[in-house]
């Protein structure tokens, strides 16, 4: 059996499946002031009176990193750059502790200036007197040479707690994302740590001594202990759940927008022939843009429990969210009110609705019945609205060769597909004001915590070549080698895959599950003064996000 | 984070499937390390910095310019319409104005492109910055145009298709033509007789540094520009003057290249040459957005700069001083000399002969070119025009604000093309933004 848990902003969602389907489907209380308690709380109700052993596999989805983030309740953390020329690198400041030091590196991997040693030890001096125990090194172009980062930390060694280093994050080229990314890594490192052990030591109490995988935004899983040295990748997996929850019921050969309608916002995404699309450089999250791999998505406010107003006689549904709707105790009317006043909800308090959305009717002018149909109808536009913008983003996305742009594929949906807890009243009136085919996700309430359950451990790998330096090199994954002129692309593929299939069984994938792909495969001639003098190879593979195949058998059970 | 004092737009188009030949400058490999460079900066997340999918040109915008011979499709490949429909996307999002000013980071380049095109000359086919501007004025009903193109080699392809053309003010600042290909560029080529003075040539001696550039921008450039009063400026931004191009002589760095941007405070700025793609590309070109889009670049510099080193000589001062005399001297009598021109015509037109030599493809041409002298207007072209391909047509063509007499010649011509000698006859009525032709070859 295998129990997926979801966090989400109102409930954290659980389930526990086999191979017939569904166990067990539970809803928790989310405490974002104690999410330690909720996920605790939400794994020993799923596994009251089950047997322990009989549990093979947990995927956590949190959102304790995004929120100690959002929240900034992160402790110092010390950032220690090296630029070189270029944009000012204190342009690009992450926090105080924020050092730009000596030391260059040029696009193709070649020192241009060395680091200064006495000025790393003065620096370092300084952090600790400020009480750093954190810190992390970055420099610019280190996924080409990790050198000098390297040299940092071995110049700071034993003086502080733990080291976050650049190149280790993402094998792609930013310098400002790589540092907001290695800022973020250093920064949600102890509560991660602490959350893992607190997590580790109920389930050992519980007598599951089983991994422990946690969800990604890329719609992946890592295992927990693999994360703890990277824990910015677990940052924003909430909607990457639900579009693996989706995934499986979209339709083959067709392009689906996915819905996931929660009391907070909604979250939208693309599924392309039952493929989700991958941001292609990384997630944004609290004003810093990152190189964190994540599924492309889209969060609007506006879910259930947003906070309606009428300014000048325009309707505004969200962004913000002030606690429950009116029906569940909340003071102010929300879309959820709406709906028990168009008598789509049952065992509800109706009279608390009409009485919040008096004043919603004098100012539209209007009946409270009719007001609340307008406010519904409005919220429905307003996300099919915000989809085709990004949609219409999503294709004049700039490509880079010939090929590419006469190839280039132009995602046209036809379907929406709808989850969480106000899926079905959504569905049926997209359904009414639009020309797209809607359904509901199977098991719609729940769906986002079956999709952490059964995603698939995903990873990329970047591989680097250049015959003229004589130099083949993965900084990510610590891969260094010579190579002589006669190295081929073929080559480079080859080791490319071997490393992600390392990677990938390292961080928790089955072997006998990964399906990998190339996502850039590029070879380009060096000339100089008319001559060939090498070969400049770029391969990046990744493990495609999915779902795991062992519990294939159970998609059609859920969906009957 | 980052923002951008002006609203920037950017089309990234390294045609990383496209050569010449495989060694060749104009390379797959040219934007390989601009792009990388461009990456690990982030210049695509600052905020205010938009790029834009390239648009692809159609054959209409290439002929509102180009006679190509036969015809398009055997002078270009997907990578000229992409190249050219990369400027257009530029010129549309700063027309439209979705941006303050744009850059087309494309390739292959265009500047050599003449108005009449058999094959590829100094690494172009057809010409870029024209396509896009007379699309803008087709689109939009721009009128006064300025490009100003900063790229080594001398613009000769852009000079060709506004010789005539009043309202296009063209000048090119370059490594003096006897010294570089293409060997022209002086200063006395200076316009037909409906538009002398509106072609400005400043040719620089070898070795002139930032001093030099910017001396001649600011004493220069921007005086003929504030009189000019265009309403678009285009810098037809090649790179090739960088001290570390293999194939120029010139001593220019990329915080020049940057200051030169933000002095002239071009609307739009396409790519041309420079082919120092690993000493000088990543970093001048990661100046020129920054100085575009308003941003500190005085962090930009190339990892070898040693500004002693690449210090321009008095001498070499004292010679850009000189020619900077004679082209201002150049403009402000530029009626004179029109005047001067048009007293040269035998009834009503003059006329040149000249040989083409297509470098690049290795073909000569052969034009006879005539033109209707004219107080109103550009005045109406006809060029006859023959190659050693075999080639032989008549190029007729009547500008956007020809005057009756104009398109009634310029009809005529057209009219009375046969097929002794010519093969092919076609017609730009730029009035009508039309283009005709027929064949005349015997059966």
């Amino acid at each position: 059996m295998i129990i997926g848990l979801d966090v989400g902003g109102t409930h954290t969602d659980v389930v526990l499946l086999d191979k017939q389907g569904i166990v067990k489907e539970i809803k928790v209380h989310t405490d974002a002031t104690n999410l330690f308690k909720t996920v605790l709380a939400g794994l020993e109700k799923i596994t009251l009176d089950i047997n322990p052993k009989d549990i093979k596999r947990i995927v956590l989805s949190t959102t304790l990193t995004t929120n100690s983030i959002i929240q900034g309740k992160t402790p110092e953390v010390g950032m220690i750059v090296s630029s070189g020329p270029g944009i000012d690198p204190m342009l690009f400041q992450t926090n105080k502790h924020f050092y730009p030091v000596a030391g260059s590196i040029d696009h193709r991997g070649r020192r241009i200036e060395k680091i200064d040693p006495d000025e790393i030890q003065s620096i370092g001096r300084k952090l600790k007197n400020e009480g750093v125990r954190y810190v992390g090194i970055v420099g610019k172009f280190s996924a080409r040479n990790p050198s000098h980062e390297l040299e940092i930390r071995r110049i700071l060694r034993n003086q502080f707690d733990e080291f976050f280093l650049g190149h280790r994050v993402s094998g792609n080229l930013n310098f400002q994302r790589r540092i907001a990314t290695t800022f973020f890594d250093a920064a949600v490192f102890p509560v991660h740590k602490r959350f893992y052990l607190a997590v580790r030591r109920s389930l050992d109490q519980q007598g599951m001594n089983i991994p422990i995988q946690i969800l990604k935004a890329d719609g992946g899983t890592m295992n927990f202990e693999s994360s703890i040295g990277f824990p910015g990748q677990t940052i924003f997996s909430g909607p990457a759940a639900s579009i693996m929850g989706a995934m499986a019921f979209s339709p083959k050969e067709e392009d689906a927008l996915i819905f996931d309608i929660g009391g907070t916002t909604t979250d939208m995404a693309i599924l392309i022939n039952q493929v989700p699309l991958l941001d292609p450089l990384g997630i944004e999250l609290g004003g810093y843009k990152t190189l964190i791999r994540s599924l492309k998505s889209k969060s609007l406010g506006i879910g259930g429990d947003s906070v309606i107003r009428i300014i000048d006689g325009q309707i505004q549904v969200g962004p913000d969210r002030e606690g429950f709707a009116m029906i569940y105790g909340g003071n102010k009317p929300t879309p959820t009110d709406a709906l028990a006043i168009m008598g789509k909800l049952e065992d509800v308090d109706t009279e608390k609705a009409f009485k919040g959305f008096e004043s919603i009717a004098s100012k539209l002018g209007v009946p409270v019945e009719k007001a609340a149909n307008m406010i519904f109808d409005h919220a429905c536009r307003k996300i099919l609205t915000e989809a085709e913008k990004m949609v219409n983003e999503i294709n004049s996305k700039p490509v880079y060769t010939v090929h590419e742009l006469q190839e280039g594929y132009q995602v046209k949906p036809k379907k929406i597909m709808v989850l969480g807890g106000p899926a079905p009243y959504f569905a049926e009136h997209f359904e009414k004001i639009s020309d797209y085919r809607v359904t509901l996700v199977p098991r719609w309430k729940v769906a986002n915590a079956i999709g952490a359950a059964l995603a698939r451990t995903t990873c990329e790998v970047s591989l680097f070549a250049d015959t003229e330096r004589g130099i083949l090199t993965s900084p990510e994954e610590k891969y260094k080698k010579n190579i002589s002129t006669d190295f081929t692309r073929e080559k480079a593929i080859k080791i490319a895959f071997d490393l992600l299939k390392h990677k990938a069984v390292e961080t928790g994938a089955d072997s006998e599950d990964l399906e990998i792909e190339l996502l850039e495969d590029q070879q380009f001639n060096m000339v100089r003064g008319f001559h060939t003098t090498g070969k400049n190879i770029r391969i990046k593979a990744q493990v495609k996000p999915g779902l795991i195949h062992r519990y294939q058998s159970i998609l059609q059970k859920i969906s009957d | 984070m980052l923002q951008a004092k002006r609203k920037t737009g950017l089309v990234f188009f390294p045609a990383f499937d496209w050569a010449i030949d495989p060694t060749h400058p104009e390379r797959e490999e040219r934007l390989l390390y601009t792009q990388d460079q461009v990456l690990e900066e982030g210049i695509f997340d600052i905020e205010g910095i938009t790029e834009y999918k390239p648009d692809i040109v159609t054959i209409n915008d290439v002929n509102r310019i180009h006679f190509c011979v036969p015809d398009c499709w055997h002078v270009m490949t997907e990578s000229h319409f992409i190249s050219a429909g990369g400027a257009k996307t530029i010129g549309m999002a700063v027309l439209e104005k979705k941006v303050e000013c744009g850059f087309a980071l494309v390739r292959p380049p265009g500047h050599h492109a003449m108005r009449v095109v058999h094959g590829a000359r100094g690494f172009c086919n057809v010409n870029i910055e024209a396509i896009m501007i007379e699309f803008l004025r087709a689109a939009y009903g721009i009128g006064k145009v300025a490009i100003v193109d900063t790229d080594c080699h001398h613009g000769d392809g852009t000079q060709d298709i506004y010789w005539h053309d009043p309202n296009t003010l063209f000048i090119s600042l370059h490594q003096d033509g006897r010294t570089l290909y293409p060997g022209s560029g002086f200063t006395n080529e200076a316009g037909g007789p409906n538009a002398a003075g509106t072609t400005l040539n400043i040719p620089l001696p070898p070795y002139t540094s930032d001093e030099g550039f910017l001396y001649t921008i600011e004493n220069v450039v921007l005086p003929i520009l504030d009189e000019f009063k265009p309403e678009l400026i285009i810098n037809s931004a090649g790179q090739d003057n960088h001290y570390s191009d293999p194939i120029t002589n010139m001593n220019f760095s990329a915080k020049g290249y940057a200051e030169l941007t933000s002095l002239l405070k071009a609307d739009i700025a396409v790519l041309e040459g420079g082919y120092s793609i690993e000493g000088a590309l990543p970093y001048v070109n990661t100046g020129i957005i920054l100085a575009m889009a308003g941003l500190d670049y005085s962090k930009i510099r190339e990892p070898d700069f040693n500004p002693e080193k690449i210090r321009q000589s008095p001498q070499v001062t004292a010679q850009i001083k000189e020619v900077g005399k004679t082209v201002l001297a150049t403009w402000r009598t530029r009626e004179q000399l029109r005047e001067q021109l048009q007293k040269t015509a035998k009834n009503g037109f003059v006329e040149r002969m000249r040989r083409i030599y297509y470098d690049t493809d290795g073909i000569t041409e052969l034009q006879k070119e005539k033109i209707q002298v004219c107080r109103d207007c550009g005045g109406a072209i006809r060029i006859d025009t023959s190659a050693d391909t075999g080639s032989h047509v008549l190029a007729v063509h009547i500008p956007i604000d020809a005057c009756d007499k104009c398109i009634e010649q310029g009809q005529q011509w057209y009219e009375e093309a046969g097929s002794d000698p010519f093969q092919k006859a076609f017609l730009q009525n730029r009035t009508k933004d039309k283009f005709f032709e027929k064949n005349l070859l015997r059966r």
